[in-house]
């Protein structure tokens, strides 16, 4: 057996472990044991993604050796290893890029505390992009809610607690519906592991009485998951809850965690109920909808916040609703556009919010985006590289929003008739809408102002993540057929 | 319709508990009752799961004297997974518990609605 087959166990596992440690270490020691550790399992996970291209085939890692129908198993095709590897690189960036507001967010004693949250929030992502069975994703479902919980709630203000509990309630409602959802598909299939479930649902779906009821399963299911991703209506937690975390919690959270739940959702809809079957149920076309209306009432919200991190905020909410549209067009096409805007939005939005604190903080604190202006002049790293992600975002050519809008055209295209017109007048209205609040931010932030204080110095520790992070933006917009390519093969891995 | 009810009363009681959990969960605006929503929402899916995993006159399956046929013994999954649901759930409860004590010490009450005009007046809003 090769070293590689044991990777993504390992990515669990050490993070879980690290969770445990950073508890005896100090604040400073954790922090760079943390960033250590995240670079080992990018590697890893940059291994595991190398081996399953250069072989073509994907492969399971059965614990304890229990065969197929009874075991828990771990599973690495194409898109676990790249989704593992995504989620690492903008956990390392976002983590390094905002330490520095960790410090002074956080009182000292119980920094080591945030990085052994950060850790087991690792180890979840972990366990529910590999895994293989659906309960097991369940249980780090759950881990990852109170985790992300955890990131919130360390910084200490009477708004950061308020949103963590109506983050934490709405999420508790998803874990419900979500865990119920998973009992009556064991309910019906006899088995927790995907492979089995699949095969036992192909052939229970002939029966029209019984693909009803999947259906009610497949809706409770979706229901669950995407309050936790924040799909429209669902959406309305977003700005608290990200508008007030420490920078590199609002980062993982958008960035990640809610991508965490959609591949969740795309992996069951793919590999328990199976496509084909999924593609009878009338679940895609509320999703089209949904998303489309997430996407109108994200950018309308942001267009009308006046404060930079809940009009980032909000534009979350609208690309949440761009992958769900993607999902919901369906066709290999469709599931490939909403994949590549996990990726493009994950790098973008972490990106997003790390800069805007620093714009903040040269421009005396406020958040509000009037009093932003001539922060871009003052600390001119971080209004390049909020400038570039905000380009991005609005969809200009060579950067990544730009391919991925290109993605969700040729989508549409595929499917045709009415589908084709209602998604380019979302695209078109929200990319009008996109630019209409971003460009006014750049402009606002590039504009001279009276207030003089001191220029911002050039950090390292800044630069070089952000530096990253741009670096696979314009990699995912100028190489976006390499990306897509990698996704495709990924999909026919997944059966 | 009726007798389908009656013949399995256990995965309808289930289900209304859920029912019942869940419209507490998202309406009551009490933060304690939220949460005795949420725990009466999982004991409706874990009775769920308890009835699929009992047939009456089976036994756990536990060797005894040798093996008997299949149809002697109980699915002991079921109960493994009520078992690791009930562990998930008592950890979410006490996180939500500790924040509530959070909540309460700042603003003094546990009713939302007025924790959030309250939150609105203080302007932490830099």
């Amino acid at each position: 057996m090769v070293i590689v087959t044991s990777f993504p166990l390992f990515t669990i596992l050490l993070s879980l472990f690290s969770g445990v440690l950073c508890l005896l270490l100090k604040g400073r020691t954790a922090k760079r044991y943390t960033f250590a550790l995240e670079l080992v399992l990018t590697g890893m996970a940059a291994a595991v993604l190398a081996y399953v291209v250069q072989t073509g085939r994907e492969f399971t890692y059965t614990m304890g050796e229990f065969p197929a129908p009874w075991g828990n198993e771990i599973r690495a095709g194409v898109l676990e290893a790249l989704m593992a590897l995504l989620f690492l690189t903008v956990m390392i960036c976002s983590v390094t890029a905002g330490h520095r507001f960790v410090n002074t967010d956080i009182d000292e004693s119980k920094v080591n505390l945030y990085y052994a949250l950060l850790n087991l929030m690792t180890a979840a992502l972990m366990s529910v992009v590999w895994t293989n069975d659906i309960f097991t994703g369940y249980v780090f479902v759950e881990i990852l809610t109170l985790t992300s919980c955890g990131i919130l709630i360390v910084r200490e203000l009477g708004r950061t607690t308020l949103a963590a509990v109506r983050y934490m309630i709405l999420n508790l409602l998803g874990s419900g519906l979500f865990l119920l959802g998973v009992v009556l598909l064991y309910s019906m299939t006899g088995h927790l592991l995907m492979e089995p479930m699949q095969h036992t649902i192909t052939e229970l779906a002939g029966d029209p009485q019984i693909l009803r009821n999947l259906t009610i399963v497949v809706g409770i299911l979706t229901v669950g998951l995407s309050i936790k991703s924040g799909l429209f209506p669902f959406h309305y937690w977003m700005p608290d809850t990200y508008g007030w975390a420490t920078p590199t919690s609002a980062a993982i959270l958008s960035a990640i965690v809610s991508k965490a739940y959609i591949f969740l959702l795309f992996k069951i809809y793919y590999r328990v109920i199976g496509i084909k079957t999924f593609e009878m149920m009338p679940v895609r076309n509320i999703l089209l909808l949904l998303g489309i209306c997430g996407i109108i009432a994200g950018s309308a919200g942001a267009i009308l916040s006046n404060n930079i991190n809940r009009m980032v905020a909000l534009s979350s909410a609208a690309q949440i609703g761009y992958i769900y549209a993607g999902l919901g067009l369906g066709g290999a096409a469709g599931y490939t556009a909403a994949l590549f805007h996990i990726l493009v939005h994950a790098v973008t939005k972490s990106q997003l919010f790390l800069t805007t604190p620093r714009l903040a903080e040269v421009a005396g604190g406020s958040l509000l985006i009037r009093e932003l202006q001539g922060s871009g002049l003052r600390d001119r790293d971080a209004g390049a590289f909020f400038s570039v992600s905000a380009l991005s975002m609005i969809g200009i050519p060579v950067f990544a929003g730009f391919s991925s809008k290109l993605q969700f055209g040729l989508a549409a295209v595929t499917v045709g008739n009415r589908k084709l017109i209602l998604v380019m007048l979302a695209l078109a209205v929200s990319s009008l809408l996109n630019a209409m609040y971003f460009i006014r931010t750049v402009i606002r932030i590039y504009t001279d102002s009276p207030l003089k204080t001191e220029r911002a110095g050039h950090r390292a520790d800044f630069i070089l993540p952000l530096m990253v992070l741009t670096a696979c933006n314009l990699f995912l917009g100028l190489f976006s057929r390499v990306a897509a390519d990698l996704i495709r093969t990924g999909l026919l891995m997944f059966g | 319709m009726l007798e389908h009810l009656l013949v399995n009363n256990e995965e309808a009681a289930a289900v209304i508990l859920f029912g019942i959990g869940f419209t507490m969960l998202l309406f009551q605006q009490n933060l304690i009752k939220k949460l005795i929503g949420m725990n009466i929402m999982d004991s409706g899916i874990f009775l769920f799961l308890a009835s699929l995993g009992y047939i009456e006159g089976r036994k756990a399956p536990i060797i005894e004297g040798g093996v008997k046929q299949t149809s002697a013994y109980i699915n002991p999954v079921p109960a493994g997974l009520v078992l690791t649901g009930i562990v998930v759930s008592v950890s979410v409860t006490a996180v939500m518990l500790s924040l509530s004590i959070r909540l309460y010490k700042r603003y003094h009450t546990l009713d939302l609605d007025e924790i959030y005009i309250l939150s609105r007046h203080q302007m932490e809003d830099r």
